[in-house]
């Protein structure tokens, strides 16, 4: 899901940039308000935690084609949209310019989609069940699976905006493959979060607190 | 709460220096989707990274994309305390 330089057109480039800077501004504010500086510890953990799972692709079955974690799904869950955005933001940015996975002029494109639409599809997907009889593990797994399809149309929406494919054939070709890799964000998701449950990693640590 | 964090970060290295080693090579699906759209020739790359593609120039074993993994995990654990202190909550 990290896009190259080289492929988008400069202006939807500029476009990701600003939508970046504008929602990140946010963030800051909201965690100046509201992160304790107790929570930053558990927070930076799990960005490691999630740089290091991105590093695992997982082969997909009977094709010559891999998936690997995004992790919004992960860190919302945890933590909330606004202190996810950035958790990925760290891993993204860090991505682009220490190991050169995803391209530099494309950095706001990608921190757009995989730190904020990303986690912010997880977070509705948590609102419109949190008080529903569904199980924790299924309601992550949904998150993650939901999470990976919606940013990959945001990014087949972005290659049809940038002139490079038609738009249904960007959408149809990103949305399968990550209809497939989006189960491996669920399982992987729904394989994590009781562990983090275990060792308290929400904010504030309060249990089943989901914002 | 040390003893946890700790934990979690020997985790992370842990996935990052070995698991990772089993990654697989395959193309992941934005790669996959640009190579039957005939879109991921343009790629290209404006930065010349320290660590390209998560591994050590003029090392090539294992030992690369291991380490290149350990250094990632611990540049992202020490990055996000330095925002965290930055963006967070004054104490």
């Amino acid at each position: 899901m990290h896009i190259p330089d080289g492929i988008l057109s400069p202006t939807i480039l500029a476009a990701g940039a600003v939508v970046s800077v504008v929602v990140l501004a946010k963030s800051v504010q909201e965690s100046k308000k509201n992160l304790e500086q107790t929570a930053v510890p558990i927070m930076g953990v799990m960005a490691a935690f999630i740089f290091a799972a991105q590093m695992v692709n997982f082969p997909l079955l009977g094709a010559a084609a891999s998936g690997h974690l995004i992790g919004g799904a992960l860190a919302a869950y945890l933590f909330g949209f606004w202190p996810t955005t950035l958790i990925m933001t760290t891993v993204v940015t860090i991505q682009a310019v220490v190991f050169q996975d995803g391209g530099i002029s494309v950095l706001g494109v990608n921190i757009l989609n995989m730190a904020i639409i990303a986690p912010l599809a997880a977070s509705v997907v948590y609102k419109l069940l949190r008080n529903s009889k569904v199980p924790v593990s299924v309601m992550v797994f949904i998150a993650g699976w939901v999470s990976v399809v919606v940013t990959a149309a945001f990014a087949a929406i972005q290659l049809g905006a940038s002139h490079v494919v038609s738009y249904q054939l960007a959408l149809q070709t990103l949305i399968l493959w990550h209809a497939i890799i989006g189960i491996g964000e669920g399982l992987i998701t729904g394989a994590v979060v009781p562990f983090a449950r275990r060792s308290s990693f929400f904010l504030g640590g309060r249990e089943e607190r989901i914002r | 709460m040390k003893k946890r964090i700790f934990l979690w970060i020997t985790v992370s290295l842990f996935i990052a220096g070995a698991v990772s080693l089993l990654a697989s090579e395959h193309p992941d699906g934005y790669e996959k989707a640009g190579e039957q759209l005939g879109f991921i020739e343009r790629a290209t790359s404006y930065l010349h990274s320290p660590l390209p593609d998560y591994a050590i120039p003029g090392v090539d074993s294992w030992v690369s994309s291991s380490l290149a993994g350990i250094i990632g995990v611990a540049l992202t654990f020490v990055i996000f305390l330095l925002l965290g202190k930055l963006a967070g909550k004054r104490r």
